[in-house]
């Protein structure tokens, strides 16, 4: 997957996640919880969905590095170099 | 020769709004998981039915907590996060504001609908001395912490005290948080007054198009989809344990199944008896619970609104003081929970209906023989009727169709003991019974009512099921706690 694609990838979790956001608008660099409504259990989830989707295990001392879209594409660009973009819709 | 029993990661007892949920959150990660329960149909305390050609529901007066979409902090609030977290849009559940419901006293009426704006204006019209203290008490719902253990908290009167002088208009303020939610005679925790009445005056009440019957349908649906067994007609009799820790159930039938943990909604005191005699042994008296109600369905040929009622919901009392507590008689006729499912902003239900809920003595029902119980049943909806005129029309002339149930009928489709609504007065918040891995979920971990009850189903799902016991995990998903 390219960095592109690992946006792609984590933004389509997101939708599945809180299907009612507008996600057009959002800025690749700011915090996510500071332009739609994430709390702590909905932040889990898309770790959980990484997991399920792409085999990708997060450990909890490196959840702060998903704080961004641009920060996902940093973290997970190795983990995720070799899989295959899923969307769910 | 019997068949190895089947494994399973988690096994939930009951397919109520709290084990629906619960089962969405852990199929939705991969677990293989199975709802095991008794009855033909799901829905537990808030469940469906059919008679006489129509589509009734047990319960359903309000959905709580409605909050409309674009409200600054509606996504933040419990109903908005209990659908994130089971992945259901919000307009699926087609929800229709209240019209606006009433608390009616002996000569005093607060009126009060969705937002706290117009209950604020009625207090400051009929209770010109509280209006501060009132004010207070908002700031003070606010600013109170979310995650607090219910064993410790304080009573409500006491802290209420603080706040308010006037006994009655504190009596007016608890009526509904009483009604929709208390366990304990003629008070609540202080902490889950603060749930009550966020979820009932700051947020509000709406009706999903088509009832009860459309929130089943989405949950059901959901866990289906995604990939979880329901199995009904699957009374558990029993928790299968081995040095301290369960490890599957046996149902009536004499199958077992197993799984590495079991989620209960069956209630506590009803969960440790399964569990065998050693776990019934801790079972304190007062575990139980006492309130139960009787509830009457009048489909009527008119309106409510042509013969004069406007509220959605009147909680009344007729007494000097509120009682609520389990009466001695069979029902208590001073106080009560008429509902009017067509005062919502919605096309339907199509026909006209009224409901009405008294508290009731689940012994003095349990004591009778057939033919008095359906005789008393009568004669409680006729009395009942007789007895709230105070409060909206006499429909008894108006009525073309009606249904009692009492908490005998409670009892029975849903095991709940004394057919106990909200359950036992002692709630464990952490979901943790004696056995490892076994918990519980629902009623009698604390959050009541259907969006309560959902929302325990996912915190108990992602706090004992999906976070993997790690600590951290665990407090970022203890964070579920409204
Ligand atoms: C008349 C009435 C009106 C109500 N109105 C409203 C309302 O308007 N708004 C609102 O928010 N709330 C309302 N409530 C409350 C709300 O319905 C409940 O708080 C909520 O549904 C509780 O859900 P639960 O999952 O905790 O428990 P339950 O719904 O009781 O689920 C437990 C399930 O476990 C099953 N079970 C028990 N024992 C076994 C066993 N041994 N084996 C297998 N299965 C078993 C039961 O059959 C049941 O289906 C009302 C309740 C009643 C009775």
């Amino acid at each position: 997957m390219t960095r592109d694609e690992i946006i792609a990838a984590v933004r389509d979790i997101i939708h599945t996640i809180a299907p009612d956001e507008d996600l057009s608008n959002l800025n690749s660099q700011e915090r996510l919880r500071d332009q739609i409504e994430l709390d702590s259990m909905d932040f889990l989830d898309i770790v959980m969905e990484l997991r399920k989707r792409y085999g990708v295990h997060v450990p909890e001392e490196d959840y702060k590095e998903l704080s961004t879209l641009d920060g996902c594409a940093d973290y997970l660009a190795p983990h995720m170099a070799d899989k295959e973009l899923k969307l769910s819709v | 020769m019997t068949a190895s029993p089947e494994r399973f990661d988690t096994l939930i007892i009951g397919a109520g709004m709290s084990g629906l949920a619960a089962g969405i959150r852990l199929a939705l990660f991969d677990q293989r998981v199975a709802i095991v329960e008794k009855h033909s149909l799901w829905g537990g305390l808030n469940s469906f039915y059919k008679l006489g050609g129509r589509r009734l529901d047990v319960g359903l007066h309000a959905l709580t907590n409605f909050m409309a979409p674009g409200t600054p902090g509606a996504k933040a609030r419990p109903l908005a996060r209990i659908l994130r977290q089971l992945r259901i849009p919000f307009a699926d559940l087609a929800l229709g504001e209240q019209h606006g419901s009433e608390v009616a006293f002996p000569g005093v009426r607060l009126r009060f609908s969705n937002g706290l704006a117009l209950l604020t204006e009625e207090i400051a019209t009929h209770f010109p001395a509280e209006r501060d203290g009132f004010a207070r008490l908002v700031a003070a719902v606010t600013d109170y912490p979310p995650v607090e253990a219910e064993e410790r908290s304080p009573s409500a009167r006491v802290v209420l005290r603080e706040y308010l002088r006037d006994p009655l208009l504190v009596d007016m303020l608890l009526l509904p948080l009483l009604y929709y939610g208390s366990p304990t005679p003629n008070d609540v925790a202080w902490s889950s007054f603060v749930v009550l009445f966020k979820s009932l005056y700051e947020e509000g009440f709406a009706r999903p198009e088509g009832g009860v019957r459309r929130i089943l349908e989405l949950l059901r649906g959901r866990y289906l989809e995604a990939g979880g067994e329901l199995r009904m007609r699957c009374g558990v009799e029993q928790v299968l344990s081995r040095d301290g820790r369960a490890y599957g159930l046996r149902l009536e039938d004499g199958r077992e199944l197993r799984a590495d943990r079991i989620l209960s909604s069956a209630g506590r005191v009803e969960t440790l008896r399964m569990a065998g005699p050693e776990q019934a042994a801790q079972i304190q008296p007062g575990d139980i619970g006492q309130l139960s109600f009787v509830e009457s369905i009048s489909i009527l040929d008119t309106p409510p609104a042509d013969l004069g009622h406007a509220a959605t919901i009147t909680f009344f009392n007729d007494a000097e003081r509120l009682v609520y507590a389990r009466p001695d008689e069979p029902v208590d006729y001073r106080s009560g929970v008429i509902c009017c499912p067509g005062h919502y902003a919605a096309e339907e239900p199509h026909e006209p209906a009224l409901r009405l809920t008294l508290l009731a003595n689940h012994a003095r029902w349990s004591a009778l023989e057939d033919a008095d119980y359906y005789a008393l049943k009568e004669r409680v909806w006729d009395l009942g009727h007789a007895a709230i005129t105070r409060y909206a029309p006499d429909v008894r002339p108006h009525t073309i169709f009606k249904d009692v149930f009492t908490p005998r009928t409670i009892e029975h489709f849903t095991g709940h003991l004394n057919g106990a609504v909200y359950g036992s007065p002692r709630k464990r918040s952490d979901g943790r019974t004696p056995l490892e891995g076994l918990f519980l979920c629902g009623t009698d971990q604390g959050y009541l009512g259907i969006i309560g009850a959902m929302l325990s189903g996912v915190a108990m799902a992602n706090r004992h099921a999906l976070a993997g016991g790690s600590g951290k995990a665990d407090t970022v998903l203890s964070g579920v706690q409204p």
